[in-house]
């Protein structure tokens, strides 16, 4: 027990300014390299869809049920120019790595929370720590605001914002009530996981789909695979960075 | 007697380290996820839309 405590415990003591710049440059790696497998990802499986719901979107093709005058069915396959417009595509990337730092900083600060309270961290523990950050950042939220093709019309932006920030806290909580509670801790986790889908996210009255459900489930569907990928491989990598090197 | 080894198998983060680093995470999240300014939302439209961040 002396070694836990001897060097760190004070503050600003050379090992603690060692160990936060050591936390964030782990968390910097992880999350440039796990947002580069989900941009790869996206680029793959999520941005086709993307580009036809735009088509949509932008009323160059229409959903046979969003008009009389359509045709009886609506067209399928992919737009054209995924290789066109590569700035945006580039800003796309630039965007899921910044996204995924984000995720990595506030997962790390998470993993070394619970290494101070005596649970170490594995690579194996950080691939179960990948898992419960994609449930918290992505699945949980997605039950009540399910991932949109654009030109989906939805409730109040900042109201939809206010709940995804909401469920991800208290998702957040749960998990980490179940992981590390004791006694009747993890049941008030198990509530606080049903909590913000018992509220329910803001939704409106009417359904404006303008794209084929078809379109629209496959793309939540894609989302929704591509963030479990990405999270785990987010979590093994936040562990293998953070915890290598350590005797030196 | 400690070995080098066992001192730093285990190795604790301060709390400020960990605030710090918990809330520079905080703020990518907003500039990726929740800033409505123009030229960040074009930018980082369909990260959004693929993350399911609320966008619009």
């Amino acid at each position: 027990m002396t070694a836990r405590t001897t060097p760190v415990t004070q503050s600003h003591s050379p090992a603690t300014r060692h160990m936060t710049r050591h936390l964030l440059t782990s968390g910097l790696f992880a999350g440039l390299a796990a947002g580069l497998v989900a941009a790869l990802l996206q680029f793959w499986l999520i941005t086709p869809l993307l580009l036809e719901g735009e088509l949509y979107e932008s009323g160059i093709r229409t959903h046979f049920a969003a008009s009389l005058n359509a045709p009886v069915q609506s067209p399928a396959g992919p737009a054209e120019g995924l290789t066109q417009n590569l700035s945006r595509h580039a800003m796309t990337a630039g965007f899921d790595m910044v996204a995924y730092t984000a995720f990595a900083l506030i997962l790390l600060a998470g993993m070394a929370l619970a290494e101070r309270f005596g649970h170490p961290l594995t690579v194996r523990s950080g691939l179960i720590w990948g898992i419960c950050g994609f449930i918290t950042m992505h699945l949980a939220p997605a039950i009540g605001l399910p991932p949109e093709l654009p030109g989906s019309v939805a409730a109040e932006v900042e109201l939809r914002q206010a709940w995804w920030l909401g469920t991800a806290v208290v998702t957040a909580i749960g998990l980490g009530l179940i992981a590390f509670g004791s006694g009747a801790l993890p049941l008030i986790g198990v509530a606080a996981l049903a909590l913000p889908h018992i509220i329910g996210a803001p939704h409106l009255d009417t359904y404006f789909g303008i794209a084929p459900p078809e379109l629209a489930a496959e793309f939540a569907s894609r989302s929704i695979g591509v963030a479990a990928a990405s999270w785990v491989a987010l979590g093994g990598l936040g562990a293998y960075f953070f915890t290598r090197n350590r005797e030196s | 007697m400690k070995t080098k080894t066992l001192a730093l198998t285990h190795v604790d983060t301060s709390f400020a380290g960990i605030a710090l680093t918990a809330l520079a995470g905080l703020m990518l999240l907003l500039i990726a996820g929740f800033a409505q300014a123009s030229v960040l939302h074009d930018g980082a439209h369909d990260t959004r839309h693929a993350i399911a961040f609320p966008c619009h």
